[in-house]
Parts: C-alpha cells; sequence; structure tokens
C-alpha cells in the first residue's frame, strides 16, 4: 500500500535478535509491503528500543491469516492463565 | 564502447546543508554525461535501487541516489532505516526538495556533467520524483507509480502529505509517468485526473498504464514483478532520457 499506515503503541518487554536480548519500548504494527517474506502485502511488527537507535529491531512479516491466528492465540492464552497472573 | 563504470557510496550536501549518505554510479568517460538522480521507494535506500543506479550508470549517465532515511538511521541496514523512518511518518517534503537539489547540484558539478540532470523515483518515490520537478530546475523527470500526487493518504495515516496536483503549473520539465492499471495507490482514476491537470497546464509529457500490472511492477524482488511491463517500461525511461538529457 505504501501507505505509512501504522498503529505504534507502547510495551514493554524483551525481544531477541541477531545481537542477542534487548528491552523493547515500542512497537510499530503496519500492513504492507514486506522485506523478506513472500506474498504483496503482509502484517509486519516492529519490536524497538528506540533510544538505542534504529538497528535495535526484531520485526516479524507475517501473512493475514498467520497474523489473524497468532492474535487469536495470544488472547486465548492470556484469557486461560490464572486468575490474578495475566 | 568502453562501458567501465565507478560505484561508491559517497557524502553529498542535501536540505540545511547536512551531510548525507548517497550512492554514486557513474561512467568512466569525461563526458559530456547527463546525469540521473534516483530516488528510493519507501523500503528505503536497498541493494535493488542500488542496481537501478548502476543499470543507469552502464548506460551513460551520472547517476546519484540519496539515501534519505540518512539523518534518522545513520549506518543502519536499509530494513531497519525505513521502519525508523515509517515510525516517524515518512520524509518531509521540504527535506526531501533539498535533498534532491543537493543531489542535482553534485551531478552538476563532476567534470564529466553535461550540465543536465533528470529525476526518477519509484512508489513513494514517485511522488517525489514529482515534487522535486515542480520544485526545482530539472531537465526531465519520471514519476513510477507515484500515490498521493492526487489525492490524500487515508484517515489516521501518519505521513503528512498533501496532494500536489496544485503545483502541476509549477512543473519545470517534460514528465514521464508509468502506472499500473491494477494499482489502488495511485488509481487509474487518480493518473487520469493528473494527467488532464498536465494537459490543462500545457506540459509536455508520456503516461502509459500497463494491463495486468499493480504497484512495484519494476521490482524484481517482489511477487509484483512484471516482465512485460518493466521491460517497457525501462525502454521507455531510457528514451526520455536519452531525448531530454542527452548532450
Amino acid at each position: 500500500m505504501c501507505t505509512y499506515l501504522t498503529e505504534k503503541l507502547e510495551i514493554s518487554g524483551s525481544a531477541k535478535g541477531p545481537s542477542g536480548w534487548i528491552r523493547v519500548s515500542d512497537a510499530s504494527v503496519y500492513f504492507d509491503h514486506p522485506v523478506h517474506a513472500s506474498g504483496e502485502h503482509t502484517l509486519n511488527i516492529d519490536f524497538l528500543n528506540p533510544p538505542m537507535g534504529p538497528s535495535a529491531r526484531v520485526a516479524v512479516e507475517l501473512s493475514a491469516e498467520s497474523a489473524r491466528a497468532l492474535a487469536k492465540a495470544i488472547a486465548v492464552v492470556l484469557d486461560s492463565a490464572p486468575p490474578g497472573l495475566a | 564502447m568502453y562501458d567501465a563504470m565507478i560505484a561508491e557510496t559517497v557524502q553529498i550536501t542535501g536540505h540545511g546543508g547536512d551531510a548525507i549518505e548517497a550512492y554514486s554510479a557513474r561512467p568512466l568517460r569525461p563526458g559530456p554525461l547527463g546525469g540521473v538522480v534516483v530516488i528510493h521507494h519507501m523500503p528505503g535506500y536497498d541493494e535493488w535501487t542500488k542496481e537501478i543506479a548502476r543499470k543507469f550508470a552502464v548506460s551513460g549517465y551520472n547517476t546519484v541516489l540519496p539515501n534519505l532515511y540518512s539523518r534518522e538511521a545513520p549506518g543502519a541496514s536499509p530494513d531497519d532505516a525505513a521502519a525508523a523512518a515509517r515510525a516517524r511518518g515518512g520524509v518531509p517534503d521540504g527535506r526531501l526538495v533539498g535533498d534532491v537539489a543537493g543531489a542535482a547540484a553534485y551531478l552538476r558539478g563532476l567534470t564529466s556533467s553535461n550540465g543536465r540532470v533528470g529525476v526518477i523515483g519509484y512508489c513513494s518515490g514517485g511522488r517525489q520524483s514529482f515534487l522535486a520537478a515542480v520544485s526545482l530546475p530539472l531537465d526531465a523527470a519520471v514519476d513510477c507509480y507515484g500515490a498521493f500526487v492526487v489525492g490524500t493518504p487515508p484517515e489516521g495515516s501518519p505521513l503528512k502529505v498533501g496532494p500536489l496536483l496544485d503545483r502541476t503549473k509549477d512543473l519545470s520539465c517534460p514528465l514521464l509517468g508509468l502506472f499500473g492499471a491494477d494499482d489502488r495507490y495511485p488509481s487509474p482514476e487518480q493518473v487520469t485526473e493528473l494527467e488532464q491537470e498536465l494537459k490543462a497546464q500545457g506540459k509536455t509529457h508520456e503516461f502509459h498504464t500497463y494491463e495486468g500490472a499493480g504497484h512495484a511492477f519494476f521490482n524484481t524482488g517482489r511477487p509484483a514483478y512484471r516482465p512485460e511491463a518493466a521491460l517497457d517500461g525501462w525502454q521507455r525511461v531510457f528514451t526520455w532520457f536519452g531525448r531530454y538529457l542527452a548532450a
């Protein structure tokens, strides 16, 4: 789409990339052309640590179908966690 | 024909006097040679766009590809730089014009230059090619499927750009436009609207819309690649630059 249409959110956690684990504080979510995945458009998520610079990024590019399945799986797992934990 | 060339990373002076990274590809001939500024697509200053720069150099043009994300992500890989630029809403129009002006000055300053400079851009760079051509004195321009020359980004988009249609009257050079009939950004209706405005303003232009092709049909690394459209498109690009940038 090349629209820069992007959801940005603050997050709290860690992610592992080529240089090892990093704290991540921000995420960008967008549906656009991928860099590496096949398919014309993918659901892309960047997990970021902006103070560490643009290279502090763990990225995924998922087909729309697998992204929806992932979102559903995340919700199922969180909803089934013991009360008070998630 | 002597066909040696050099391709290397250089620093040029961009908008606001900033030193920015650029990829320069030049024939090793004394000239005089025309120059081409290549504006990369939204995924950034990547291998595919560097190949385009070398393609122009092989064909006899001094070529420079400014890294429009130099400031956001100096030294970062192209995909990380593009992600950082995206998160900030893209490249501001004023800065783009300043960076292309710097790239054009770099080309005109080469000892082999014939003084003529054209611009070509892909995807978001297509719009930026048009923007440069209505903002700067240039000799030829090519817009490859640039969105939002006509129309505005969807509501909620962080991309803060407006339409450029009302700037058509300021177009400084002949414009070649290459589009895919299946594209939605820009849509065929938007392409038609732009062409009507070019006609109304009496601007030299040539538009081609390829059936069976969508956005990014030139991009050999993507499923969107359409060889027939791309081969015909390249031929038209070189005809266009041959006509307006030759010595």
